[in-house]
């Protein structure tokens, strides 16, 4: 069995991040698992531009984001084996994998877990109807127009509004199809402000919100879906029925971390997220473990996976070079509409300036504060003009707060009014 | 005439209402909560303007779609006659980010660009 200090499962924006940040913290012996044939992870098919507003401080698109970490990644020699597929992590950090070579079996000293997510699919929303050709994931339809040139469809309708679904309908116009509809069944949009105008205003595109698809229509290819508005429960509202014909039905509804390795390697998942429950280290609950990216919670901005990535990375580095000192995690208590928080617990000896919490809210609000409770005491207290799920907030407690606090039990997070 | 914008800087999406005289000048600017929307308003009222992202056919690469953009962002009226100018267009691997693949793009200054670096591989 070969030895290995580090190995990062998932050579995408998180992937390559944990690495560059491991090896600048001096590690050597790196080695990155990647199941396709090149790295660079989801980003390979973003090919619209918005990201790295934050990191780098200009527009870039989806492969031009990835090519930076690529870069640095090639610069350091930090080996990376395309086309392997991991099959098994054990709570020993041995790691087993194939690829055309044959199979490869590794003993980590740590080990970065960074497979991204998955879309969810039609079988997970029991949508009545036969399985005509014609229903793809937005993901799916991304891939085979963005990488592989060809077109699902002419007449498209698209459910769910998040950003890849606002994506995709502008990518599926500007290829020569017509966009019906995108239909929403929550009364708001998840997707940015920004994709609203510019992928479907911009195009005259319907958005129906409070509808959902409540048919799928036709046997060998798709006809048509019927949608249906939606009550305040989200039940459909009999009567209001309406056919919309269409060749393609995108499905944009939600992203689900690929856990199954983690769950092999007996890391405790989180019901909210779907991903590792982890400290502040993003240590998961298997020692030298660490979890960062979409497969950790879904991220909407790839800014903040990178600079998540890079703390994995460093914590990573710091365990295999001077092991763990075992200290006392304060745990992290979520109220007023904040849905999770990620990291679960801090320690505040294992922090340098501050801790990132970063969390979704469970609807939007507006005119209201952000706080932070170190037991009973408010330390921290932020006006925000509006909050949605679609954004990932965060808030940064000082290690100063911890200094001034010792012996705190629970950190609380809350939406208040006042 | 009254225009309606959904302002883009923050997930507030302020309803804005722009006013303007018979000559396209605008009049009055409503519904922005702050100095941003009065902007973007303005921007999109005089010269809305968009970067185009799209593909071109990729010859004897990995995959078969060279992934591109305008190099600065062009008039929204112009978006799909830059979609149909690129139809035709076919590119032979290497490439690399940046390269630029149709210069001058439907008579703007701004050029076709690569957004991603492919090798060549020899079937």
């Amino acid at each position: 069995m070969q030895q290995v200090d580090l190995v990062i499962i998932g050579g995408g924006p998180a992937g390559l991040a944990a690495a560059v940040a491991a090896h600048e913290a001096g590690i050597r012996d790196i080695m990155i698992l990647e199941r396709e044939a090149v790295p660079g992870g989801i980003l390979n098919q973003c090919i619209h531009n918005g990201f790295g507003l934050h990191s780098f401080h200009e527009e870039l698109t989806g492969p031009e984001y990835a090519q930076r970490y690529i870069d640095q990644v090639q610069a350091l020699q930090i080996p990376i084996h395309l086309g392997t597929m991991v099959l098994d992590i054990t709570a020993g950090k041995e790691i087993t994998a194939v690829n055309k070579s044959g199979v490869l079996q590794l003993q980590a000293k740590a080990v970065i877990l960074a497979m991204g997510c998955r879309e969810r699919p039609r079988g997970a929303l029991n949508i009545p109807g036969f399985r005509p050709v014609g229903v793809y994931t937005a993901g799916t339809a991304q891939k085979y127009v963005n990488l592989n040139g060809f077109m699902p469809g002419k007449e498209v309708v698209i459910l769910g509004s998040g950003d890849i679904g606002l994506i995709m309908a502008r990518r599926m116009t500007l290829e020569g199809a017509k966009v019906r509809a995108v239909v929403e069944l929550m009364p708001y949009s998840t997707g940015l402000k920004r994709n609203i105008v510019q992928c479907l205003d911009d195009y005259g595109i319907p958005l129906l919100l409070s509808h959902t698809v409540t048919e799928i229509r036709g046997k060998k290819r798709l006809e048509g879906v019927t949608i249906s508005q939606v009550d305040d429960k989200r039940n459909p509202i009999p009567g209001t029925e309406e056919t919309i014909p269409c060749d393609t039905l995108l499905l944009s509804v939600g992203l689900l971390p690929e856990n199954e390795l983690s769950k092999a390697a007996g890391v405790e998942l989180s019901p909210v997220t779907g991903g590792a429950v982890v400290n502040e280290s993003l240590e998961t609950s298997v020692e030298g473990v660490f979890a960062c990216g979409n497969v950790l919670h879904v991220h909407d901005l790839v800014d903040y996976v990178s600079e998540e990535a890079a703390l994995a990375g460093r914590n990573a580095a710091e365990y295999i070079l001077h092991g763990h000192a075992n200290g006392e995690g304060i745990p992290v208590c979520t109220q007023g509409g904040v849905r999770y928080t990620v990291p679960f617990s801090v320690d505040p000896h294992k922090i340098t300036d501050a801790a990132t919490l970063r969390f979704r809210v469970d609807a939007v609000y507006r005119e209201r504060y952000i706080s932070v409770y170190l037991d009973g005491e408010r330390v921290l207290h932020r006006k925000k003009r509006i909050l949605t799920p679609g954004e990932m907030e965060e808030v940064k407690i000082k290690k100063d707060l911890f200094d001034t606090h010792p012996g705190v039990g629970t950190i609380t997070v809350a939406i208040e009014e006042g | 005439m009254k225009q309606n914008l959904t302002c883009i800087n923050c997930p507030s999406g302020c309803q804005l209402t722009v006013t303007l005289d018979d000559d396209r000048n605008i009049v009055s600017i409503e519904g922005n909560q702050c100095k941003l929307g009065e902007t973007y308003a303005r921007a999109e009222i005089t010269n809305p303007t968009r970067t185009v992202t799209t593909t071109v056919r990729l010859l004897n690469a990995a995959i078969a779609q060279l992934p591109v953009k305008t190099s600065k962002p062009i008039p929204k009226d112009k978006i799909m006659e830059c979609m149909r100018a690129l139809k035709p267009v076919e590119i032979s691997a290497p490439v690399t980010v940046g390269d630029v693949i149709v210069p001058h793009i439907c008579g703007t200054d701004a050029d076709i660009v690569a957004t991603r670096s492919l090798q060549k591989i020899t079937s």
